[in-house]
């Protein structure tokens, strides 16, 4: 597979930045809104996909359904607020998933 | 554990038996994988963990920059100047087989205007924060991208190490005991059946010899009562 897509998918003021580097950028103000828009990106060629972690926090569900999958990589971003730990926390997950314990505390 | 159904025949013994190695086998091939991808494993969440951190760092202060560049321009300018950028991306994504697990590989080809400017506006109406920002957006985005890949395969090895501990458990609390002691019954019976045969065979000889002695003693009764006869 070549010639993937990359998509910035958060609130406006946290996706805004990365239009200056030339991907596309999709603003979104709800949950809702990034759900919908989150499973289309997912079926079209995007094969990296970064979210702003305050919206993740309301798509876990959303975000698991590709988490095994090869295809896209969906990866939490801190936005404008701050880091909520959320990218860290889901790394620890995987973790706890695979040894049974989460030996990264 | 209840013993599955199987007939006690040398036939299915040694198909037992077959399956026995194999599990066996297979359970240990299992287990060297489960250790081999755990160290991998461990290897590339060190290296994500650390990259995630920077990356987070830069981040914020890339976000700072661009606040400052909004609160000095005004947001509909910041906006405008972002609009038309000057650069695209294409993905280039390969497949990395790390034992078993398709993990991806991100290259970024990145096509640069006819401009050749690396900022996508003019000078006059933006701040130099906006310049700043956007430049270091630039330098971190690789990171990003490795960042992604990092966590894929961490994603994809953690899936995979679950799947194989499954079967590594399985084979050996399940197939493995199971296996052996149905082979256990086989042989208990295989060796009962012997020993009936044995014990049959000893008492038919028994028999025919008892019938033999009747008969010989019926001879010589016979023979006995010719020969006073004769006398």
């Amino acid at each position: 597979m070549t010639g993937a897509r990359i998509a910035v998918l958060g609130d406006w003021d946290s996706v805004l930045a990365f239009q200056a580097l030339g991907l596309p950028v999709f603003p979104a103000q709800s949950a809702e809104q990034a759900r919908a828009v989150l499973h289309r990106l997912a079926r079209e060629d995007y094969a990296v996909i970064y979210l702003t972690e305050r919206l993740a926090a309301d798509l876990e569900r959303d975000i698991a359904r590709y988490q095994d999958a090869p295809a896209p990589a969906i990866l939490l971003i801190p936005g404008r607020e701050g880091p909520l730990g959320m990218g860290m926390g889901k790394l620890r997950a995987a973790v706890e998933r695979a040894v049974g314990v989460d030996i990264l505390a | 554990m209840a013993v599955t159904v199987t007939t006690p025949t040398r036939m299915e013994l040694a198909r037992l038996k077959g399956r026995l190695r194999t599990a066996q086998r297979g359970h240990k091939l299992l287990k060297d994988k489960r250790d081999e991808l755990l160290r991998r494993l461990l290897d590339t969440v060190g290296e994500v963990q650390a990259l995630r951190g920077r990356v987070e760092e830069e981040l914020m202060g890339i976000h700072g920059g661009f606040t400052m560049a909004a609160v000095l321009m005004g947001g509909p300018a910041l906006e405008q100047a972002l609009m038309y950028p000057t650069q695209r991306v294409t993905l280039h994504v390969t497949v990395q087989n790390i034992m078993g697990v398709h993990a991806p590989r991100y290259d970024l080809e990145i096509h640069t205007g006819d401009s050749g400017g690396l900022l996508p506006y003019g000078f006059a109406a933006t701040s130099g924060e906006l310049d700043d920002a956007v430049e270091a957006l630039r330098g971190v985005f690789p990171a990003m991208m490795r960042l992604a890949e990092g966590e894929k395969t961490v994603q994809l090895i953690s899936r995979e190490i679950e799947k194989t501990r499954r079967r590594v458990n399985a084979l050996e609390y399940v197939v493995i005991p199971n296996t052996q002691q149905a082979i256990r019954y086989i042989s208990m019976k295989l060796e009962e059946a012997g020993r009936a045969t044995i014990t049959r065979l000893m008492k038919v000889k028994e028999m025919l010899l008892e019938q033999s002695v009747v008969h010989h003693k019926a001879l010589d009764t016979q023979a006995l009562e010719r020969l006073r006869e004769e006398e």
